[in-house]
Parts: C-alpha cells; structure tokens; sequence
C-alpha cells in the first residue's frame, strides 16, 4: 500500500479527532477505554440474555405479554452491542454510520413486518385448502 | 495538529511534492477543517475510514438478507404440516450454551481489538484464538443439533416451518463458518505481516463482522427458540 495516501495516523501518530469514524473505530486507541467498552457490552448482554432466558421458562408474567418482553429485551440488547461492541455513537462524526443503519433498519423492518402483513391477509382471504381441492376435482 | 498544518514542515512539503493531485490534502489555517462531519473542504477521507465505512454498508445489506430469512420465518412458523412443531425441536440448554459461546466469543474478539490498540500482537492472536475456539463451539454444537434432527426425521423436506428454520439457522452457522476461516487467515496475516495498516483495516472489517454476527444470533434466539417454545 502506498505511503503517500493521505492517513493522519501517518502524519500525526494518532488519529484526527476531527475527522469521521467508520463504525468499530474510534479516535480513542487506549487499550482501557476498549477493554471497558468490551466489559460492559458483556456485563449488559448477560443481563439481558438471562432475563430473556428466565422469562421464556416462567411464569412470572402475563403468558400473552412474554413474546413482547423478548422482543424488548432483544432490541435492548441490540442496542448494547451497537454501542459497546461496534462503537456507535451519537457524535458528529458518526453521522454517516447513524444514517445509514438507519436506511438498513426501515428496509428491515419494511420487508418483515409487510411480508406478516401480507401473508396474514392471504391467509385470512383465501378459500380454505379442503374446498380448493374439491374445486379441482 | 498546528504544526502538521504548516506549509513549512517537512511533512507538508512530503505531502504536496510526492501527491500531484494533493489527494485528501487537508486545508489549514482559518480555512481548516471544523469540528463534525461532512466538509468537503478537507477532501476525501482516509482509507481507514473508507474502507470500514464500506464494510458496514455490506453488513447493511446483509442484515437485510437476514431479514428476508425472518420475515419467511415469521410467515411459516405455523405451516408445520401435521410434523414437530417449534417447541418440539428446541432443547434450550444447548440454545443456553450456543448464545454463550457467540456472546463470550463476541467479547473476546471486543479484547482482540483492544490489543491491536495497544499494538500487542501476542495477545491480538490469543484473544483471536480464544474468539475462533468459541466459534468452532458454537458451530459443533448447532452441526450436531443439525445431525440429531436429521436423525429423527426431522429434515427441511418435511414441512414449511422445518424449511424456513433450516434455512435461517443455517444461513447465520454458514456466516459463522466463514468468519472462522477468515478469523484463521486475519490470525496469519497479522503474524506474518504485522500490524501493517490494511492488516489494522482488515482486523476493524472483520470485528464488525464478528459482533454483526452475534447480533443477527440475538434475533434468532429470541424469535425462533424462545418465542417458539412459548408460543
């Protein structure tokens, strides 16, 4: 690879505090503000998987609420990860991650919820498969 | 920074005299950078930047791919077409065991990174090695619960819920196995090469890789073992 690249690494030995930051990267390089990142994503995932894992085998709340709660807890720890595993984070400098994670859920949730949706639908108004097959006969 | 700016240092004149085109050459004085993002001004960014920016629009995508995958899920959960149902194939501690082997490994990959950071090969390749060994776990386990399905009958053929199950259990074990092997050649390069720049590049690519992965586990745990044992 070419040296003559612009890098701030290269001219200043560390990086431009002012400049964007791919997701997963960050200007601070100290290995502690990286291992505490790292401690507390695991600290909150095992919090929220274990509660995730408590909940589906119990009792302790309402029976139709628990598909809910999960899918809180899930986007919950979603989150964690976002943010102390890939580095996301609210700054000017990570507009451009923020937007496009942003596209890519709307696209997400686009195709899942609309494919339910329709389905549901299909299913609900379309003759019932014991009549279809007496129509065919 | 102040000094790097000015015309007269030796990196400057490097700058302007080995580049014709001044590629990403920053402007200084009172025409410098501001503080954020998106100023034309100081030209194209680094390749650090490029490249990991590029690898997450890929990951964008897909995560979108994923959810096609779960949205046929979703659709076909109940069409198991008088075969076993969801709560009949899911043996929940070695789900337990699978979301604890991803998580650590997602962990210990976080530690690898932090040691790139510090610049410390030696432990860079432990905390590889520890994050390739969960892996090789995690997918040991989901082949065998694969195997023992299969064994009982239960195959994708059966029924459309067994085929959307399959298909994106497997989809997530198949990105798993590839992370591995790539998680196996970052561990080469970075012992052979060292912690040259596109290695670091590569080493960012691959940790946003690894977490992504663990993410799209954090769906499938959820929607398709625990909600389909309570449901």
């Amino acid at each position: 690879m070419s040296n003559l690249e612009y890098d701030p690494h290269l001219y200043t030995g560390n990086l431009d505090h002012r400049e964007d930051h791919a997701p997963g990267d960050e200007p601070e390089e100290s290995a502690g503000h990286w291992v505490l990142n790292s401690n507390l994503g695991l600290g909150f995932s095992i919090v929220l998987t274990a509660a995730a894992f408590y909940l589906a085998g119990s009792h302790l709340i309402w029976g139709p609420a628990v598909p809910v709660a999960l899918i809180v807890l899930a986007i919950a720890q979603m989150g964690v990860h976002l943010v102390y595993f890939l580095h996301v984070t609210t700054g000017p400098d990570n507009t451009n991650n923020v937007l496009a994670l942003a596209f890519g859920i709307l696209v997400v949730f686009l195709i899942v919820a609309g494919s339910i949706w329709i389905m549901g639908h299909l299913n609900q108004n379309m003759m019932p498969m014991d009549q279809l097959m007496d129509m065919r006969r | 920074m102040s000094q790097v700016d000015l015309p007269a240092t030796i990196d400057a004149i490097r700058r302007v005299r080995e580049d014709p085109h001044r590629l990403g050459h920053r402007g200084h004085g009172p025409e410098g950078p501001v503080v954020g993002a998106g100023h034309g001004r100081t030209g194209p960014a680094s390749k650090r930047i490029v490249v990991g920016y590029g690898f997450w629009i890929f990951l964008l995508s897909d995560i979108i791919m994923f959810s096609c995958f779960f949205a046929t899920f979703a659709v076909l959960r109940g069409s198991t077409a008088g075969g076993p149902t969801a709560a009949q194939i899911v043996e929940m501690p070695r789900v337990g065991l699978e979301t604890g082997a991803l998580l650590l490994s997602s962990y210990t990959c976080g530690l690898s990174f932090a040691a790139t950071n510090a610049r410390s090969k030696l432990w860079t390749q432990v905390f590889l090695l520890v994050t390739g060994l969960l892996g090789l776990a995690f997918v040991a386990m989901e082949l065998q619960e694969f195997i023992s399905l299969a064994g009982r009958g239960i195959t994708p053929q059966r029924s459309g819920f067994l085929t959307s199950f399959f298909g994106l259990v497997g989809l997530h074990g198949l990105h798993v196995t590839v992370a591995g092997m790539w998680l196996a050649t970052m561990m080469a390069q970075v012992q052979l090469k060292g912690f040259r720049r596109e290695i670091i590049h590569r080493l960012i690519c691959f940790n946003l890789f690894w977490h992504a992965l663990d993410i799209v586990w954090i769906g499938i745990f959820t929607i398709v073992y625990l909600m389909g044992v309570t449901a």
